[in-house]
């Protein structure tokens, strides 16, 4: 499912909001978690997972065209950690909760 | 930072009320896991992307008794930042 499949559906399971403005909201949301990591702070979302900075130490490395040694510095990168909700229902190993109704067409 | 905060966020963000924004971000993260509850993977261009991966039956022991045990075959869903989403992370000031 893409980006644009996903506005997509939520337009259509929420009356009343065009495509336009629903793709408003997700922006809205995905750059909230965005923003918030970038300040360094941690993102939890109940029944989901968070997302949380990992770094990375710096490190040596080379260019493999020239060959010489530069230094990688201390990089921080975005992790995601799933949810014990959501790692149960991909497992397949409760039934999923909000299945029974609404079926998307 | 929880549900409750990015509800203000977008509360703030978009002329909504906040009743309607929380309906929104349920809906969304309750579709994502639907969506890959059934297998499939999302892909939400300039953030990552979100798969499901399987796998194989492993052998595996308890580190606290060290009875070997057989690790059965599973799914699981893994995340891969986009570009944006690392290049907006990666130079903290606070590290």
């Amino acid at each position: 499912m893409t980006r644009s499949e996903l506005v997509s559906v939520l337009a259509e399971r929420l009356n009343g909001y065009t495509k336009r403005d629903t793709e408003k909201i997700v922006k809205a949301i995905l750059d909230g978690i965005k923003e918030a990591l970038a300040r360094g702070e941690k993102v939890e979302i109940r029944g989901f997972g968070n997302f949380r900075l990992r770094t990375r130490r710096e490190r040596k490395a080379r260019n493999p065209k020239t060959g010489t040694t530069v230094e990688v510095p201390v990089k921080r990168v975005p992790f995601f950690k799933v949810g014990k909700e959501l790692k149960e229902m991909v497992d397949g190993k409760t039934p999923t909760p909000s299945e029974s109704d609404s079926s998307p067409t | 930072m929880t549900k409750a905060n990015l509800v203000d966020h977008i509360y703030e963000k978009v002329g909504l009320s906040k009743k309607e924004a929380m309906e929104m971000v349920e809906l969304l993260f309750e579709t994502i896991k639907d969506t890959l509850s059934q297998g499939e993977s999302i892909k939400l261009s300039g953030f990552g992307t979100f798969s499901v991966r399987s796998k194989g039956s492993r052998r595996g022991r308890n580190p606290k008794t060290g009875v070997e045990i057989e690790i059965e075959p599973r799914r699981v869903v893994t995340f891969k930042p986009s570009v944006q989403f690392k290049s907006a992370v990666e130079t903290g000031s606070d590290t």
